[in-house]
């Protein structure tokens, strides 16, 4: 593999793992706090899914890397600006119809990007696209019935879904903005073009919101800049400042 | 253990109800939800199963306040795991609450409003990562004394609910205990770290078996009805005896110097902890009961519109589904 083939590897590779770590972060966030011990309990469980990803995916990044980092290196020793996750997985979870509605939107992605990446040239890719498939199901149909489910309740809920649905809108765009390292991957056989899913997306996310009586903003602006690392949001700095804290005022310590 | 000073309730029943009540408890039979039993029992049994369905759930604070520090995946996997146990624990036990006629919403406002109690060790704060192997080894480890027997205890679903438990609280023990020693093999910081946690974490953790109780009626009764298997004292010694060797090996000390094996008896003498704190804790008074407790109310309070509406999707799914039939 030639080294810039080698170098978009490792991009592409990390924007899958920062998109676990930076969702599964925010999702453990809720730690005993949920609307109900239901809720807790399938919040943890999603977050420690998303963790588990975030393991292969930045172990996955490291090796191709190959500069003798490790996944906790990439995960604990990074700062933001080297980060490529979405901008929209890092927003803080405010309350808990943002925090599902963000998740619907991602596994709403999720799905058919994993089983798109099941037929990756690369076997690794391949592979843990199959493994992160399953939980990205699971996670899909709990978040897409709970949508609903908020959406339709009651007069109170459904300005609240409304909200979440009015923030979080222009931050869905960037998980469709091709650029180099798409197109390297694309040509490589490795991964699908991101704006080639958009269609479907829009599809599913229409059939969730009709359930739930919500109405999708016109508008097509997006922010960018997460998945590049280009122009992170300030609410990274402050969720890294927390997330790494032990590695970086222990530089070496082994846990 | 995650249920402390657990009045028995006073029973007027029948007596000879009582008397081929208590026959089938000294044969060992199961009570089930359906079988007659005094109104004593099932009040206590509602008090002790409750207190430790709110134990669990308020337990998942003091270290969820250290998931999003967690120094590295797996360690924030596993923890991730721990609580998410821990929340699971809490359904099956307000479930079994439920058998008796309690809800589990009726349980959490008693809860809310102080008229219903968790254990004392929630009210203690996390300080340093080492807290979470100081917990995971000691509280869990604690926990795991009372709930073994509890597997036995007279009535059907808390038993069958305790089984599932324990396997996993032993599991916790065993990963704070891992922590522990990372900690202790690791910088002289971390090795500082895991004995400040031990000394922080010592003495409330031998107050999680309760005040001395070998002469208490409440406990006689419990004991007798076999939801109370073994007195507080029994409990707190034999935790110290299994304790104090791996404290040796993790190579730290214990803070108390008058923790000897006495060679007659075979157990360890210790110094009991300080019973003014312990009821300071249980009034209210803790370090952190009064963030434990808003920390829940608030939870409660920003959840409500949820919940709200989960029932109100529910109701309509089911008026739609009438109205197509
Ligand atoms: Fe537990
Ligand atoms: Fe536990």
């Amino acid at each position: 593999m030639d080294q810039t083939l080698k170098d978009h590897l490792v991009a592409f590779l990390l924007r899958q793992g920062d998109n676990t770590l930076v969702l599964g972060h925010r999702t453990s966030e809720w730690c005993g706090t949920a609307p109900a011990l239901e809720e807790d309990i399938a919040l943890a469980n999603t977050a420690l899914d998303l963790i588990g990803q975030t393991q292969l995916w930045l172990g996955y990044a490291a090796e191709v890397e190959g500069t003798g980092r490790t996944a906790n290196d990439l995960a604990f020793r990074r700062d933001a600006y080297d980060f490529k996750n979405l901008l929209m997985l890092e927003v803080p979870n405010e309350d808990f119809g943002r925090t599902i509605l963000r998740q619907f939107f991602f596994d709403a992605f999720q799905v058919p990007w994993l089983d798109a990446l099941q037929g990756s040239t690369d076997e690794r890719v391949a592979g843990i696209a199959a493994k992160s498939l399953k939980e990205a199901l699971y996670h899909l149909d709990r978040s897409s019935e709970t949508v609903i489910a908020l959406g339709d309740g009651t007069e109170v809920s459904n300005s609240r879904m409304q909200a979440a649905l009015d923030y979080l809108w222009p931050y869905t765009g960037e998980m469709f903005a091709d650029d180099a390292t798409d197109a390297a991957m694309s040509g490589a056989g490795i991964a699908p073009l991101p704006s080639t899913l958009h269609t479907g997306w829009r599809g599913k996310v229409a059939e969730v919101m009709t359930s739930a009586t919500l109405t999708t903003p016109d508008s097509t602006f997006s922010h960018k800049g997460g998945r590049t690392g280009t122009r992170h949001t300030e609410h990274l700095g402050h969720m890294l400042a927390t997330m790494q804290v032990l590695q970086r005022s222990h530089p070496g310590a082994a846990w | 253990m995650y249920a402390q000073m657990i009045k028995s309730e006073a029973t007027e029943d029948d007596p000879e109800k009582l008397a081929a009540f208590q026959a089938r408890i000294d044969a060992g039979e199961k009570i089930e939800p359906k079988d007659w039993m005094p109104e004593g029992y099932r009040k206590t049994l509602i008090r002790q199963i409750g207190q430790h369905a709110h134990s669990e759930i308020v337990g998942q604070l003091p270290e969820g306040n250290w998931i999003t520090r967690a120094p590295t995946l797996e360690r924030k996997a596993n923890l991730l795991a721990k609580v998410q146990d821990e929340a699971g624990h809490g359904l099956y036990l307000y479930c079994a609450a439920e058998t008796l006629g309690v809800s589990r919403d009726d349980l959490t406002e008693q809860l809310l409003s102080g008229r219903m109690k968790y254990s004392s060790i929630f009210n203690y704060p996390t300080l340093t990562w080492a807290d979470m192997g100081a917990v995971g080894w000691l509280v869990d480890g604690a926990a795991i004394m009372n709930q073994v027997p509890l597997q036995r205890t007279s009535y059907g679903p808390y038993a069958r609910a305790m089984v599932r438990i324990c396997k996993e609280e032993s599991f916790h023990q065993r990963q704070g205990f891992h922590i522990m020693m990372a900690m202790v093999n690791g910088t002289p910081e971390q090795k500082r770290m895991a004995q400040d946690a031990l000394n922080r974490f010592w003495y409330p953790a031998l107050m999680m078996f309760g005040p001395s109780d070998k002469d208490s009626v409440h406990s006689a009764q419990s004991m007798k009805w076999r939801i109370k298997m073994n007195t507080n004292d029994e409990l707190r010694q034999k935790f110290v005896d299994e304790t104090a060797p791996q404290a040796a090996y993790l190579g730290l000390t214990i803070p108390d110097e008058a923790l000897t094996l006495n060679e007659d008896t075979g157990h360890y003498d210790f110094t009991q902890p300080d019973w003014s704190e312990f009821h300071d804790v249980l009034a209210d008074n803790g370090p952190c009961n009064v963030e434990r407790m808003s920390a829940r109310q608030k939870a409660w309070d920003d959840g409500a519109w949820v919940r709200d509406a989960m029932v109100a999707h529910a109701e309509k799914k089911r008026a739609r589904k009438v109205a197509a039939e």
